[in-house]
């Protein structure tokens, strides 16, 4: 909201999804507040709310960690019981934060969170150092494939903004991290949210920290490479036929570009028929494509007359995903109601859906020091498992280690409709 | 900007064409909630994106308070017209004539509340089993916490403390007979993103988002459009201002913001250097904290 925007620079903003992840009292939802104060991205109404709320509170201070407080039940207890989100922009960024809680008891919010998120921020109070929810915030962030982690050292304050103190939290953390994640980006940020301490402005207070504030780093991390551009992948969504008279013979494939680089004139495969074709164009309401990737919503046509629908998938001709009815999964549990053995379940997996059962849990996983349990019989909620299902019909995927969209898929209860776990594909 | 990487608009658009498709393939009878303000404005013109060549299959619905701006009307059905698609109208008049209502008395009242009333009978007598929205996240701290598919069971009712996760872009639409759901599109969009994208797009608006003469009154640090239907207090008086709606909803709580911004470019440069959000100058929000939380639970838009 900064009055620098002008309406030219505005067109050439990216956008970046980041999740955050802290413990009770780590100073999430102040670290978020603070973003957005020192972004200028809170409006006066909204900060006379919470000068109002603050002092309703007998705190003499903005409580930053009012600004996002969100639902009645919430500004009662005082805690985040749910995902939110929050969105700031700078020049160069527009950004989408989603707010999760860290308790232990709601792993399946910070799950919700990071499905959608190219970045994530572990948040770590510096005077505990790496504790058991620092491992599972991490390992969370590390199995739903966010490619960038930035750990937020907060509180250093509080410490006395020691450098040993710093050094010796992220001497901790990598000890862990290059156990479960070694490949991925991990940056390091001593910080203090109630000061505003290397947020969005430096602190002077710590010179012996030279590198990016927070808000530089969400600014400038690449983000270019976060889809699959290698492996052609096109679930199709929607098949339009118009039927008018201008427009009798149309019959275009609608979707979203799930992986690779589409062009017109390339060799495709249809799936499940297996029916080889060609692009003839890609369409959208103002103008033909001459390429196309993801994440965009296009629209195919195709130069033989087949018969596709929703739930078929167009893919690079020489370049097929994997086909089977056999899946074994990462899943994460949502929902009161245990996981099954032997349990029959709606799978829905790109844009198809098929029924399954769960043939085998091959082990749950103690998400703090990364033990496997097994044999298991039942999955709780929050609980992290090796499953391998049985599908009614072959799924075409990817190891979600390959891709995000083609790779993940939800488990749906067949009597209440609820969502119950997330899947990733191994 | 590397080379393919997309925009932020062009990756909200994306997903908003996306989510529609989903809509339209999920359930049988979809429609979209058009009240006449820029954000549905946007969710038509998105929906035409999603489907073209062929037209929007789903209807458009307004929930006619029966207190509009005239120019909102106007531009409903040249809309209408244009896209060649099919309007429902449901009215608040009607509910209060039939008493399914009763309207509000006093100096405050609003036919707004009301709307949800008529809004779930038109849903219940249509069998819509989909209603999508132009809400957006940012514009109400309650709006933060819901979900792009939102569940609505069989009396309309959201229930906040039992929303269905929603992961990566596997929207689940799956309900029993008699529930609902309400789908929200550009719940990801910024005010500010709705007016670059009306900008970038070249989209038309109803005129009154643009400045122009009104009688107004000011009311609790609102500026309110005098209208036959609003009642004054004796100590308030009409004033002649040049004004522009910020929100388009019911005139009985639509402030206005006082202004000279005649084109798209002004407005966003109008917004970039403005301190109150949108919602501020929205009478209905003001009532309570927690005002627009109570009003969803209770099937609101």
């Amino acid at each position: 909201m900064e009055a620098s925007f002008s309406s030219k620079a505005y067109l050439d903003m990216e956008l970046l999804r980041f999740t955050t992840a802290g413990s009770v009292d780590d100073g999430k939802s102040t670290l978020i507040g603070r973003l957005l104060y020192d972004s200028k991205s809170i409006f006066e109404d909204q900060l006379d709310a919470v000068k109002r709320a603050s002092l309703q509170k007998g705190g003499d201070f903005l409580n930053l960690a009012l600004f996002t407080d969100g639902l009645r039940a919430e500004r009662e207890q005082g805690i985040t019981i749910d995902v939110a989100y929050r969105y700031f922009a700078t020049p160069k960024r527009k950004f989408i934060i989603a707010d999760t809680p860290g308790h232990i008891q709601y792993t399946r919010n910070m799950v919700t969170g990071a499905s959608t998120a190219s970045a994530a921020i572990v948040l770590i109070d510096a005077r505990n150092g790496v504790i058991e929810q620092t491992h599972r915030h991490a390992f969370i962030a590390s199995l739903l494939g966010i490619p960038h982690i930035i750990v937020c050292i907060n509180k250093m304050d509080l410490v006395g903004y020691r450098q040993d103190v710093f050094d010796q939290i992220r001497l901790d953390f990598k000890m862990f991290s290059d156990r479960v994640f070694p490949l991925h980006d991990i940056r390091f940020i001593p910080i203090s949210a109630l000061n505003g301490d290397n947020v969005v402005k430096p602190s002077i207070r710590m010179p012996w920290y030279n590198a990016c504030t927070l808000l530089n780093t969400l600014e400038t991390i690449p983000i270019d490479q976060d889809h699959n551009f290698v492996n052609q992948r096109f679930p199709v969504q929607y098949v339009i036929r118009p039927e008018s008279d201008e427009h009798h013979d149309y019959r275009g494939y609608a979707g979203c570009i799930a992986g690779g680089i589409f062009h017109p004139g390339d060799p495709v495969v249809v799936l499940p028929s297996g029916i080889k074709s060609k692009i003839v164009s890609i369409d959208t309401l103002n103008n033909t494509l001459t390429e196309a990737f993801p994440p965009m919503s296009v629209t195919l046509t195709l130069e033989d007359d087949l018969d596709i629908s929703r739930g078929g998938m167009i893919t690079g001709a020489y370049d097929l995903p994997t086909e089977s009815s056999e899946v074994e999964l990462m899943i994460c549990w949502m929902n009161p109601k245990p996981l099954q053995m032997k349990g029959r379940y709606t799978v829905k997996h790109t844009t198809n859906e098929v029924r399954c059962k769960v043939e085998e849990i091959i082990y749950l996983l103690n998400i703090s020091t990364l033990d496997t349990i097994a044999p298991v019989d039942e999955i709780r909620m929050n609980d992290i498992a090796r499953i391998r299902i049985r599908t009614t019909k072959p799924l075409y995927y990817d190891p979600y280690s390959l891709n995000r969209i083609t790779g993940s898929l939800i488990l749906i209860d067949e009597a209440t409709n609820e969502t119950l776990a997330a899947g990733m594909i191994v | 900007m590397a080379d393919h990487q997309l925009t932020h608009l062009k990756e909200l658009e994306s997903e908003a064409i996306y989510i529609l498709r989903e809509v339209a393939a999920q359930f049988e009878r979809p429609v979209l909630l058009f009240s006449g303000g820029k954000d549905s404005i946007v969710l038509v013109h998105l929906s035409r994106k999603a489907f073209f060549p062929a037209l929007i299959p789903f209807p458009l619905l307004h929930i006619d308070t029966g207190h509009n701006f005239i120019e909102t009307l106007d531009f409903r059905d040249w809309l209408v017209k244009e896209i060649r698609g099919r309007l429902i109208v449901g009215s608040v008049q009607e509910s209060i004539d039939t008493g399914r209502v009763v309207e509000e008395k006093g100096i405050n009242a609003s036919r707004n509340v009301l709307q949800t009333v008529t809004l779930l009978d038109t849903i219940e007598k249509f069998k819509f089993d989909a209603a999508i929205g132009g809400a957006r996240r940012d514009e109400e701290k309650a709006r933060a916490k819901e979900r792009i598919f939102s569940h609505r069971d069989e009396f309309g009712q959201w229930d906040p403390k039992n929303q269905r996760p929603e992961l990566w872009n596997l929207f689940n639409g799956r309900k029993h007979l008699g529930e609902h759901f309400r789908v929200f599109p550009i719940s990801n969009w910024t005010e500010m993103d709705v007016w670059q994208y009306i900008l970038a797009e070249n989209i038309d608006l109803p005129n009154i988002y643009f400045t122009h003469e009104r009688d107004v009154f000011y009311r609790d640090g609102i500026w309110l459009a005098a209208a036959p239907f609003m009642q004054m207090k004796p100590s308030e008086a009409v004033e002649r201002r040049s004004v522009r709606c910020r929100t388009v909803g019911d005139i009985t709580c639509t402030g206005l913001t006082l202004s000279t911004a005649d084109t798209v470019e002004d407005i966003i440069q109008e917004i970039a250097a403005t301190r109150v959000t949108e919602r501020g100058g929205r009478y209905d929000d003001k009532r309570s904290e927690a005002a627009m939380e109570d009003r969803k639970k209770e099937g609101y838009f």
